[in-house]
């Protein structure tokens, strides 16, 4: 098995046992090494100087192995599937595998968030290592009992068996077990001999979810805990003015009406705050009350006067800045490669498109909420966040208590997309509870969570292709965006090193809405603009449209240049295998088919999307998607992932709009705001690229392909090019 | 305030509340019955679906000073272990994502079943049009309510 060791070990850190004096053994270890590992759990641990360690699986004398898993469940199975690792290597039955959410107490505790789909491939090696010298250590233990040479013994199923059929549990040698030396270089398992990776294992929380019980953070309750609304502007680049609560204050149950902000500004000013930190710094009304519907009903009753503080923004003045950068000359170079001015100007053809996407809010199921409990000995917070770590330590600034104070409880999300990076809920929250003195819970709405902010940026590309006896010799793409621009990878991503003049330029616009990441950032967009343009030059060049990414990637295969993130090999592998699932230019009459491909979160995707016409009008039926995300470790949870991805992807692209008019955002609810539902869904197939390589994410590179993929089966049907988002909007 | 004697999932349940609270919040807020869940408020996306005499109905939209004489269910009250044949069909495909929006999901699929034994895949898409799953496990509900009919005949 190929072991990318990205990550390295220091053993002495590694890993540390200790009795527990419930019984049992408890093992403490350091899931992501890249992490200053620093963080408390919820056993008695304290006496054993675990601080070092952010994971613990504990074996109880009975033989049942529980896993307090630190990272946070969005949706994208990583609490299934990381235990599975470790059981693996562990070598116990899975039925005996219990997961429970880790608490943090924390202190520069990192990486303990959901995002980027990296929690898998951070963790492999160390959930591995972790199992197997757990492992070796049982053994090691049960050999001391026998007498005889730990390697004479064997242990599966939680069972330690010696060369003369003697047999131990797991739970009769713990005790010992933990007392022992952490062996170093145990062996891992062959991928051949794995039982539990590459299993169907349903979802472990699958029982509490399909009977209702409280899981997520809205279901979190506390003792004497209120419920609070909070009015913000109805506008970005407003601020509040004045107010009057008289209404509101007759709502029976609503308890009282106060503001906030004055910390988050201070926060700001104090400087601390860095990119990912999305706030204004506005006042905004508070509706505390005894339960949810008269924090509702109050801030509806509320009146509230708002000045503007800076430009009120529409979608129209982002259409026209983001037009003016493309045509300007203010750039950032991010990738240059050959002489993509020799390129043009030698060119036979030159082919220049633009593309555009609008502003999309995440929209998780569960509207953003979160629990605070301020008093001057702690602060308590629980809640759906997928950066724990760094939310406690803006509270502890925020509201200037010792980071040792805070302490921060993770609930199952309703979702993430994104959204759950971004604090802003938690802060409020803590405001809230710091300003009433009481635990409180933070409640949206849905109307608030669609206009509160941080959303996927509004962005263009503007790429161009050079054209010569018949091959592609330059490619210029440029970005300009709202906020930000493409991180740092991407500028590497396909077609990168397959076309011999190559540029990437980015540039953006500063605006007051607040944007954030979106379900695989930026590639979520700009998949859609390069696999269109591909498509086009395929036609231009009368290629097949599938050929022509085959016949590119030959360019990258053996390419040395180390900045290159993804394989020429591997996305070659995946679209051959999607070429020959999907049936690819073999269709029955009527159906119309488009393929793209991309690579993104260190993941190879290719899909081919298959649309019919209903009365003139596209119905995505069916895609067919090929992945290549090394080891497979939980084909169930593996397949949902991708389909969950595939189907986001195309639902946003057909149907998501959202525009300002003078900085108000226009959609704020279902009724308006089109999702992908039931009718609508094509049907998925997923396979997977064999191999055993390190897995890879999953939770995102399902969606970057898919609206492309849809764009060049319309353009099929219909000889309709699609430049923008939502493509209902084009049609 | 007034009081107001419910009858949820088999037991006479009294509260307290203003005639407009809408069912939604007493359950979760009131009763603790936190399984009913909130996503749009307005009757849009099926999250906080209940059965009333059997109906599946938006509790968001539906006011406490409305529910004299009738029976309401729960997705606790579905099944006394869990072991509602959609349910059980649900977790037999792993139908759950996130999971957010499952129990409206069961409720919807449960309701549409009492009325529809052997529907056809495309009145199983209609029947579950109005709720929405923004993790998108559509087909696989779509799957989980064949099976559970098959379970059910
Ligand atoms: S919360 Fe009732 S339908 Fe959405
Ligand atoms: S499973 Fe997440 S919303 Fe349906």
């Amino acid at each position: 098995m190929e072991s990318q060791n990205k990550y390295n070990f220091s053993r002495r850190n590694f890993l540390k046992t200790s009795v527990l004096a419930s019984g049992g053994m408890l093992i403490g270890f350091n899931l992501l090494t890249a992490c200053k590992p620093e963080a408390v759990m919820p056993v008695d641990i304290k006496s054993l100087n675990f601080n070092d360690f952010n994971a613990f699986i504990k074996i109880s004398d009975e033989g049942y192995v529980t896993l307090f898993s630190p990272n946070p469940e969005i949706g994208q199975g990583v609490k299934t599937s990381m235990p599975m690792i470790i059981a693996e290597e562990l070598d116990v039955a899975w039925s005996k595998v219990n997961v429970v959410q880790a608490t943090l107490d924390t202190k520069n505790f990192q990486r303990q968030l959901a995002g980027g789909s990296q929690s898998i491939s951070f963790g492999w090696d160390a959930l591995r290592q972790t199992g197997a010298t757990a492992k070796q250590m049982l053994v090691n233990a049960a050999a001391i009992k026998w007498n005889v040479d730990a390697s004479t013994c064997k242990a599966s199923k939680g069972i330690i068996t010696n060369a003369n059929g003697d047999q131990l549990g797991y739970g009769d040698v713990v005790k010992e077990a933990a007392l022992l030396e952490v062996p170093e270089n145990v062996k891992l398992k062959e991928a051949k001999d794995f039982t539990i990776i590459g299993q169907e294992i349903v979802n472990v929380d699958i029982d509490k979810i399909i009977t209702g019980k409280p899981l997520f953070g809205l279901d979190y309750k506390a003792a004497d805990m209120l419920y609070a609304t909070v009015l913000r502007p109805p506008a970005f680049g407003q601020v509040l003015d004045s107010f009057d609560a008289t209404e509101a204050k007759k709502v029976k149950g609503v308890i009282d009406v106060i503001t906030i902000g004055g910390k988050v500004r201070d926060y700001i000013n104090s400087g601390k705050n860095d990119w990912t930190f999305v706030m204004s710094e506005t006042d905004k009304v508070v509706v505390v009350a005894k339960n949810t519907w008269a924090a509702i009903k109050g801030k509806k009753a509320l009146s509230a006067t708002w000045k503007q503080d800076s430009k009120l923004e529409s979608t129209e003045d982002h259409d026209t800045i983001l037009t003016k950068i493309l045509e300007g000359n203010k750039f950032d170079v991010r990738r240059e490669d050959g002489n993509i001015k020799k390129a043009f100007i030698n060119a036979d053809k030159v082919i220049e498109k633009t593309y555009h996407s609008p502003f999309l809010p995440h929209n998780c199921m569960e509207p953003m909420n979160f629990y605070a409990n301020v008093s001057s000995e702690k602060v308590h917070l629980v809640g759906p966040v997928q950066t724990p770590e760094y939310a406690a330590k803006v509270v502890a600034d925020m509201l200037n208590v010792d980071l040792d104070r805070v302490s921060v409880e993770m609930t199952r999300m309703g979702g993430g997309f994104g959204r759950r990076l971004y604090g802003d809920f938690v802060y409020e929250a803590a405001e809230i509870s710091s300003a009433i003195k009481k635990p409180v819970k933070l409640i949206s709405t849905r109307e608030d969570d669609m206009t509160m902010g941080v959303y996927r940026p509004a962005i263009k590309y503007r790429i161009k292709a050079a054209i010569k006896d018949g091959k592609i010799t330059g490619y210029h793409l440029k970005e300009a965006a709202i906020n930000g621009n493409m991180y740092g990878l991407i500028p590497n991503f396909f077609p990168a090193g397959c076309i011999p003049n190559f540029k990437v330029e980015t540039s953006n616009y500063k605006s007051n809405i607040t944007t954030g990441a979106w379900r695989a950032p930026y590639t979520n967009f700009l998949a859609f603009a390069e696999q269109s343009f591909f498509d086009e030059l395929a036609l231009e060049l009368n290629i097949d449209a599938l050929q022509l990414r085959l016949d590119l990637l030959q360019n990258v295969k053996n390419t040395t240049d180390k900045r290159i993130e993804y394989s020429g090999k591997r996305m070659e592998d995946t679209i051959k295998l999607v070429k020959e699932k999907g049936n690819w230019g073999k269709v029955e009459k009527g159906v119309f088919q488009g393929f793209s491909a991309y690579y993104s979160h260190n993941t190879h995707v290719a899909e081919i999307a298959e649309i019919v016409l209903k009365e003139g009008f596209p119905i995505v039926k069916k895609v067919t998607v090929a992945v290549d995300c090394g080891v497979v470790i939980n084909p169930t949870g593996a397949r949902n992932q991708v389909e969950g991805g595939v189907i986001d992807g195309i639902g946003h692209a057909m149907y998501a709009d959202f525009s300002f008019n003078k900085g108000k955002p226009k959609y704020k609810n279902f009724n308006t705001y089109r999702l992908i539902r039931m009718q609508e869904t094509p049907k998925v197939a997923v396979h997977f690229v064999e191999n055993n390589l390190s897995p890879t994410g999953l939770g995102e590179p399902g969606l970057p392909p898919a609206g492309g993929a849809v764009a060049n089966a319309i353009n099929i049907a219909l000889g309709k090019r699609i430049y923008s988002q939502p493509f209902i909007n084009e049609l | 305030m007034l009081n107001y004697t419910l009858y949820i999932n088999g037991k006479k349940r009294v509260v307290t509340a203003d005639a407009d609270t809408p069912l939604l919040w007493i359950l979760r807020d009131e009763l603790n019955l936190i399984g009913t869940k909130f996503g749009c408020g307005i009757a849009e996306c099926g999250a906080c679906t209940v059965h009333i005499d059997g109906v599946a109905t938006r509790s968001c939209q539906m006011k406490v000073s409305f529910l004299d004489d009738v029976k309401i269910t729960t997705i606790e009250g579905l099944s006394e272990d869990g072991k509602h044949p959609v349910q059980e069909a649900w977790k037999e495909i792993d139908v759950p994502q996130c999971g957010y929006c499952q129990a409206g999901q069961i409720m919807t699929a449960s309701a549409f079943l009492a009325e529809n034994k052997n529907p056809s895949k495309e009145e199983i898409r209609e029947a579950m049009h109005g709720n929405i799953c923004r993790c998108a496990s559509y087909n696989r509900i779509e799957k989980a309510v064949k099976v559970a009919a098959e379970k059910m005949s």
